[in-house]
């Protein structure tokens, strides 16, 4: 069961990555050349999963939005792992300080602010676009990280090998590097996995209300957007782009619970 | 008790005041005059400071900042640039719409993932857990507007037994309202109902293996009995919180699915007011959405130390 996850999703989410990679150097069609002469066609030979209302080949939009997708959930994972990470350690190093107050505050008042809400706020002042997307579900990511890693480290605190640590003469931001956080890393690996298919559904709802990525970059947002008005008569348009967010998010959850089963010893005993 | 939630009550007024001058300054960074922005661009300079005089955006910022966060709490939200007439007014009449959407998919959230989570965990391994636990990972990873899309296809295009959006109005009829909103309160209740029903689930294995249960196991009471009479209202309380999470998020959430069903909720009224650059309905809606994410925390926070001592002698 454990292993079975963790191979499934790793298919599904090794597909889409190759797909996004390979979009780099090849796509079957260019994403941007209309021909009206074949518009709306479904799923057939030369156009493997259709064409859209303006021409364009299906797959190859589906393979650039991949790489839109992963792109912007990529970098937003890593915005709050870069900046959640180091925040959560140093509040756990200094437990009950006024650092450690301001930080969880600081967290408690970002978590007040749904993304969708940062999002909102961000491209009201800035304008729409993949980047300011990328901040909005970056900075929902902070705190996420932040908890998650003070909550780790805080245990870890009382053990012995880092009184050892401390004995020693290292100092709280050497221990917190080199002891604690090599300990956290694979319970930051799972959230990572967790918080980067939160990060497609963020982007692909952040894009198919018009505050994501913008024309002609295409993205499965947007292009479910694109669909909204045509699905009665043309489904293929919703379909395809959302069984691509649905099959990459259940195979990145999937991954996600596949590897913690098998990093987490714990869990492992506890089921067995 | 007491103490407990005046320190609760001391950081709520904290976060609201915080959240107030964070949404405060990110729109006064915004570009753009809203006075001239009002008047077009071939206002003359005495008119627009005229609007400016009248919009109070000749004073300091600090007094801005004063005399907007004094008029949220009475209740006046300001005047909207685009359409003249008061902030509070065209929110108060998108809130008939989408606080009872929101309301509506957490009931349905909730029936629905009770007892999936209860039958789960009292079926733990068998067919019944594996087939739950692999819908609600499916319905986790279902876009909820993509869903929504799906459902007007199949109910609203095809059977034709709900519209496919729009909202008559509360006057039309409590039923009529409530089945417009149908629709759009099953594709938001989906997810959370997914999130909620693996939350019930663990929370109650958790709870079962625990000394007491064994205690009342050993007493003869059987798996089931146990279940229902001690483990469920204690892991109630996990439950509780996430449904207060999730009160909020349907509340934001709702602005998607409002865009897929046409309906004229807060959701519209933002990506209106964005377009329009009619900021200060912006920041009014925001402001309205973080203070009921804070002030719903707030309350989960004092339900669940009421429900566990623990929590109060802890902080």
């Amino acid at each position: 069961m454990k292993s079975r996850n963790l191979i499934i999703g790793g298919l599904l989410t090794a597909i889409f990555l190759t797909e996004a990679l390979i979009s780099f150097v090849w796509t079957p069609f260019d994403v941007t050349q209309m021909n009206i002469s074949s518009k709306l066609k479904t799923p057939n030979g030369t156009n493997w999963l259709g064409t859209d209302h303006f021409g364009r080949d299906i797959f190859s939009m589906i393979m650039v939005g991949a790489r839109t997708s992963i792109a912007v959930a990529l970098v937003a994972v890593s915005i709050g792992m870069f900046i959640g990470v180091p925040l959560g350690l140093a509040a756990a190093a200094r437990q009950g300080s006024l650092l450690d107050e301001v930080i969880m505050r600081g967290n408690d008042l970002v978590f007040a602010f749904p993304s969708l809400v940062i999002a909102i706020l961000i491209t009201a002042v800035f304008g729409p676009g993949a980047v300011n997307a990328i901040i909005a579900i970056g900075i929902f990511n902070i705190p996420v990280f932040a908890r998650l890693t003070r909550g780790a480290a805080l245990p870890l605190w009382q053990r012995e090998f880092i009184m050892a640590a401390r004995v020693a003469g290292k100092g709280s931001s050497r221990i917190s590097l080199e002891h604690i956080l090599p300990n956290v890393t694979n319970l930051l690996i799972v959230q990572g996995t967790i918080q980067f298919s939160l990060g497609i559904l963020a982007e692909a709802g952040l894009s198919y209300v018009g505050l994501g990525a913008q024309p002609p970059l295409p993205s499965w947002g947007r292009m479910l957007a694109d669909a909204q008005t045509m699905v009665s008569f043309a489904p293929h348009l919703a379909l395809i782009p959302g069984g691509a967010i649905i099959l990459t998010v259940l195979g990145l959850n999937l991954m996600g619970d596949g590897l913690r089963d098998l990093l987490d010893p714990r869990i492992r005993v506890d089921r067995t | 008790m007491l103490r407990y939630s005046l320190k609760r009550l001391l950081s709520l007024v904290i976060s609201l005041i915080i959240a107030s001058l964070v949404i405060f300054l990110v729109i006064e960074v915004a570009p753009g005059d809203p006075a001239s922005f009002m008047l077009g661009i071939n206002a003359q300079e005495d008119t627009l400071n005229a609007l400016r005089e009248e919009l109070g955006l000749n004073q300091s910022k600090f007094e801005r900042y004063v005399s907007w966060s004094k008029g949220m709490l009475l209740g006046d939200f300001g005047t909207s640039y685009t359409y003249r007439t008061p902030v509070a007014q065209m929110v108060a009449d998108r809130l008939w719409v989408s606080l009872p959407l929101a309301l509506y998919a957490l009931a349905l959230s909730t029936i629905i993932a009770f007892p999936a989570g209860i039958y789960a965990a009292s079926r733990r391994g068998g067919a019944g857990d594996v087939s739950i636990m692999g819908a609600t990972q499916l319905g986790v990873a279902i876009p909820n507007f993509w869903f929504a899309m799906m459902l007007v296809l199949v109910f609203a295009i095809n059977l034709r037994w709900f519209s496919a959006g729009g909202f008559p109005g509360w006057e039309e009829g409590f039923f009529n309202g409530i089945k417009a909103l149908t629709l759009p309160a099953i594709a938001l209740a989906l997810p959370q109902a997914a999130i909620l029903a693996r939350v019930m689930r663990s929370s109650l294995l958790d709870i079962l293996n625990e000394d007491f249960i064994r205690t009342a196991r050993a007493k003869g009471l059987s798996r089931r009995q146990a279940l229902w009479r001690h483990a469920l209202r204690n892991a109630l309380i996990p439950v509780l919180t996430i449904i207060g999470l999730q009160f909020s998020f349907l509340l934001a959430g709702s602005i998607i699915i409002e865009q897929v069903f046409y309906l004229p909720g807060l959701g519209r009224l933002v990506f209106q007011s964005i377009s329009q650059r009619d900021l200060i309905v912006v920041e009014s809606v925001v402001m309205l959405l973080v203070f009921a994410v804070i002030v719903v925390n707030f309350i989960v926070d004092l339900a669940y130390a009421w429900v566990d001592p623990r929590l109060r002698s802890r902080s």
